[in-house]
């Protein structure tokens, strides 16, 4: 470590953010050639807001991109370009999708269902402003690790919140949503980032009892029977979610999550392997018990049978069509029929993506997803202290467990178990949300990527190059 | 922690790559099979987005595809919907196509196999890709006569006109009929309302009587019979047959009587000849009786009668009851009981007696063209068996010329033309009116250009009911088309 931090400061250069703003162009640019994609292929010219939009959007990540040269001005120059583009292309595929569905109102003579964009695209000036707020509230990532039991409990309760009577709602199988005075969220998605807080904070200040080893077995080492609590406490929590509020997705990341973050901060391989054993008898059991498990498994095993298609497996299906329509290169956007599949704003964003962009485009997004995950290790591997790395390893490993999990289960590599993309899907909770992670993410890479204290003078608080994580851990 | 964060990095790269190898096995490897997985709507929009090659007759467009401002961007329109639909039947967005636009729709939608060189240069010139058009059999001046006829006595019925030489179907009239336009419009909701109207009209408007309906063909199963008889050796035109009013019939109280209850000849003997003029019940049934239900089933089936045909509609299946005992023997002989046949059907037994015995297989496509207009396919007529012999089609063509110009059916008599025919009107049973039939072709005495059968379903709800009176008008009316005589 000691030796790696001189390099990348240097590589990095002292001028990140003109980078990031060259990036940033690019990235804009790109998203209003696809809002114009759109207008051309649905009403065969531009579409007359275009400059608005463009602005509008230009003028949210000029704001995030100065609040970064401002508060962060050492943080990564890759990772909001990165995100622009998701938040972009998202929103124009989500207008692609408003114009169909308005279309199809019309043609039926029904009454035309409200908009998507521009719901999105407000909330989208949400997420910046609040990507503002905290990159302006937390100065230095560290602090939050004094929240550690507050984030627990704050996490918690947000996660229960859907199972509450009264407050809590089930849309569409899965009890996952807040009615509040009128106004309804998903508090999944904010209390992931809150519990990845008190995670790495828990972990710093327990990994050298997690650490030990009691007995060696097969060259590995398996931790005391007594520390097994948190990970079966998290196990317990997973089902939890998966049993009161039917969401296989959000079970799933948790515990993910979870057991990647025990092991980092252990190094223990033990902890894996308990942690896939744990998650194969939880599912194992979840599947046994639980009928709507059963028919994901049914649905992803037996999607092309007659029955299934017409029923359970429709949306699945028609979203396999949908991307095997668009081959290579894609139908076009605006080009394809990505409104014959149900939620192709939400969870099935990813096949209307395939389909109009085509495989072209699908990989193109998921390199760009795997870039802001890199990224995000990388800040981790980079940042000094350990509640840093752990925080960060934890935000990018969510992000990539997400996709996986949303990706492979649209394009039937695992069961559909129904989670949004990040900055890609229509849906406020998780836009905002995930501008907070990567605000949290930027923050951190900001005190990572930080030029190395001249040996001697480090600031107090702040450990010197060579000091070894060990020695924070006894500190804290 | 570095090492573990390193290993971590691997795995996600190694999920990502997964991801990666399963979108490329889904949108390379597999694409083909999900883009043209029938169940796949795209398909339907695509095939909308093509100009869908016409159907003609006579070298006109009856069906064909109309550019549109819309989504879908052609609409399939049908200039004379009613007249022909039980031919091209509808394309509809909504629940699929039938008839020959279902039939045909490899070549209509321009995927059949024998464009593809043409759709590969379509793709490297840019051209939109057409579909191929189909050209029937049907005669538009019979066509017309037959569903004028029908319409005029406001009846459910069904015509169907065959070249006794080819095969081809010269009319296929099924009434009451629809509009397909209602069922092949872009808008779902208005297609869907005109379909579950239709579906549930008491006419059955959407159902092909003319190929998949069948009926007792009563006393036009005579002929049949006689072709039975004639073909058995022990029958000649002149032999003598049962001249009594009434059959007793074994195991049986109830008598077969003749229509009018009074003998066959009022000289006190009738021939066979004279048997099919009078359509005399107790003759027919008596011979049915001697030749055995199996003789009147091997004679019936050389006709056609249980095996369905494709042409290329898929027809029903017209029915000699299986295994019947003495009186049901006697009963079928005269198309009554169990026996059921389609006008299609009665039809073929016209054409194959007109055709000296040769019963040629029934079409309605007679050609294929490539969006260019070449040919991809003509129909050769083929025979489908042989009913009788030269010599007993002769005995029976003259037989039946005698039923129109001295027996029951005097209504088909067209003036300079020498027509055979046979009458029928069928019992249903249940208190229900008869149906009207006459089956004929014309000219019997050289070369026959055209035989129909004519059926008017409960004889068209009027109180006088007889093939003669009804069914043969419109007969004759189709033979007239043909014959260049309207």
């Amino acid at each position: 470590m000691s030796t790696l931090i001189p390099r990348m400061a240097s590589r990095a250069g002292r001028r990140p953010r003109n980078a990031e703003l060259l990036l940033l162009v690019f990235s804009v640019a790109l998203a209003m050639a696809a809002y114009a994609a759109v207008g051309l292929a649905h009403d065969r010219r531009l579409p007359t807001d275009m400059i608005g939009y463009g602005g509008g959007l230009a003028v949210l990540f000029a704001v995030a991109h100065l609040a970064l040269r401002r508060l962060a001005p050492d943080a990564d120059p890759v990772i909001l370009p990165a995100v622009t583009v998701l938040n972009g292309l998202g929103l124009a595929v989500i207008h692609r999708l408003d114009l169909a569905y308005a279309d199809r109102a019309r043609r039926a003579g029904d009454s035309l269902p409200p908009a998507a964009a521009p719901a999105q695209l407000t909330w989208t000036a949400v997420g910046v402003v609040l990507f503002v707020v905290v990159l302006l509230l937390v100065r230095d990532h560290r602090v939050l690790q004094r929240f550690t039991y507050t984030a627990m409990l704050t996490g918690l309760v947000l996660l229960l919140l859907p199972a509450v009577p009264f407050l809590g709602s089930t849309i569409n199988g899965a009890r996952i949503w807040v009615r509040f005075a009128g106004f309804s969220f998903q508090p999944g998605e904010l209390a992931k980032i809150v519990l990845l807080v008190f995670f790495a904070g828990y972990l710093v200040a327990k990994r050298d009892v997690l650490t030990l080893a009691s007995r060696r077995v097969v060259g590995i080492d398996l931790p005391r029977g007594r520390d097994l609590g948190p990970v079966l406490v998290a196990w317990a929590a997973s089902l939890g979610v998966l049993i009161f509020e039917r969401d296989l997705g959000t079970s799933l990341l948790f515990f993910g999550v979870f057991v990647a973050m025990l092991y980092v901060a252990t190094e223990r391989l033990s902890w894996l392997l308990i942690g896939l054993l744990l998650f194969m008898s939880g599912s194992y059991v979840a599947w046994r018990l639980f009928a709507h498990v059963q028919l994901r498994v049914d649905i992803w095993l037996h999607a092309f049978t007659p029955k299934n298609m017409n029923d359970h497996s429709y949306q699945l299906v028609q979203g396999l069509f949908g991307m095997g329509s668009g081959g290579l290169l894609g139908n076009g956007l605006g080009l394809g029929r990505p409104d014959i599949v149900p939620y192709a704003q939400t969870d099935f964003i990813v096949a209307a993506i395939g389909e109009e962009l085509g495989l072209t485009g699908l990989m193109a997004l998921l390199v760009l997803y795997a870039i802001v995950v890199q990224r995000g290790l990388r800040t981790a591997i980079g940042v000094r202290d350990s509640f840093g790395k752990l925080l960060a390893a934890g935000l990018a490993f969510s992000v990539a467990l997400q996709v996986f999990v949303v990706v492979g289960g649209v394009t039937r590599l695992i069961p559909l178990t129904g989670l949004t993309m990040p900055f890609l899907s229509f849906g406020g909770s998780s836009l905002v949300s995930n501008w907070v992670l990567a605000a949290l993410l930027l923050r951190i890479s900001d005190a990572a990527r930080r030029p190395a204290p001249v040996p001697g003078s480090a600031p107090t608080g702040v450990p010197s190059a060579a000091a070894d994580d060990r020695t924070q851990v006894v500190r804290l | 922690m570095n090492s573990p964060l390193r290993r971590l990095s691997v795995a996600v790269l190694v999920l990502f790559g997964l991801l990666l190898l399963n979108a490329n096995y889904l949108q390379v490897v597999r694409a083909d099979t999900l883009r043209n997985n029938p169940r796949n709507p795209r398909i339907i929009a695509e095939e909308y987005s093509r100009q869908r090659g016409p159907i003609l007759v006579d070298g006109k467009p009856i069906a064909r595809s109309v550019a549109t401002r819309d989504r879908l961007k052609y609409l399939r329109d049908y200039s004379q919907g009613k007249l022909y639909a039980p031919a091209t039947g509808f394309y509809s967005l909504v629940y699929g196509s039938s008839a020959v636009e279902s039939e045909s729709n490899s070549v209509l939608a321009g995927t059949d196999a024998s464009l593809f060189v043409r759709r590969v240069i379509d793709l490297l010139t840019g051209e939109q890709p057409q579909g191929g058009s189909v050209a029937l059999t049907l005669d538009p001046a019979a066509q017309k006569a037959a569903f004028d006829g029908l319409t005029a006595l406001g009846a459910r019925g069904a015509v169907v006109a065959i070249a006794p030489s080819t095969g081809a179907i010269l009319a296929l009239v099924s009434t009451p009929s629809f509009d397909p336009n209602l069922v092949s419009g872009h808008d779902p909701v208005a297609v869907r309302a005109a379909y579950k109207r239709l579906s549930t009209a008491a006419g059955q408007p959407m159902l092909d009587r003319a190929l998949r309906q069948t009926y007792p063909p009563g006393s036009t199963f005579k002929v049949v019979t006689a072709a039975a008889a004639l073909e058995s050796g022990r029958y000649t035109p002149d032999s003598a047959v049962d001249n009594a009013p009434s059959l007793d019939l074994p195991q049986t109280t109830s008598p077969l009587p003749n229509e009018n209850g009074a003998p066959c000849s009022s000289s006190g003997t009738a021939t066979l000849t004279v048997a099919l003029e009078n359509s005399c019940n107790v003759s027919f049934g008596k011979i049915g009786l001697e030749l055995g239900a199996d003789a009147l089933r091997t004679q019936a089936d050389k006709f056609g009668f249980d095996t369905s045909v494709q042409v290329p509609m898929t027809s029903a299946t017209s029915r000699f009851p299986t295994n019947p005992d003495l009186p049901q023997t006697a009963q079928s002989a005269i198309g009554q009981f169990d026996v059921r046949a389609t006008p299609l059907q009665m039809a073929m037994v016209a054409a194959a007696v007109a055709n000296r015995g040769v019963l040629m297989t029934p079409y309605l496509v007679s050609e294929v063209r490539g969006p260019d207009l070449s040919v991809l396919d003509t129909t050769t007529p083929k025979p489908l068996s042989t009913a009788i012999s030269p010599q007993t089609s002769a005995a029976l063509t003259t037989m039946m010329t005698k039923v129109v110009t001295e027996g029951t059916g005097s209504n088909g008599q067209i003036p300079g033309v020498v027509v055979a025919g046979k009458t029928g009107t069928a019992q249903q049973g249940g208190g229900r009116t008869p149906h009207a039939w006459f089956i004929s072709f014309a000219p019997a005495d050289s070369e026959p250009k055209v035989a129909v059968a004519v059926v008017v379903e409960d004889g068209g709800g009027r109180a006088e009911i007889s093939g003669n009176g009804l069914a043969a008008p419109i007969a004759k009316a189709v033979m007239q088309a043909v014959l260049g005589q309207r």
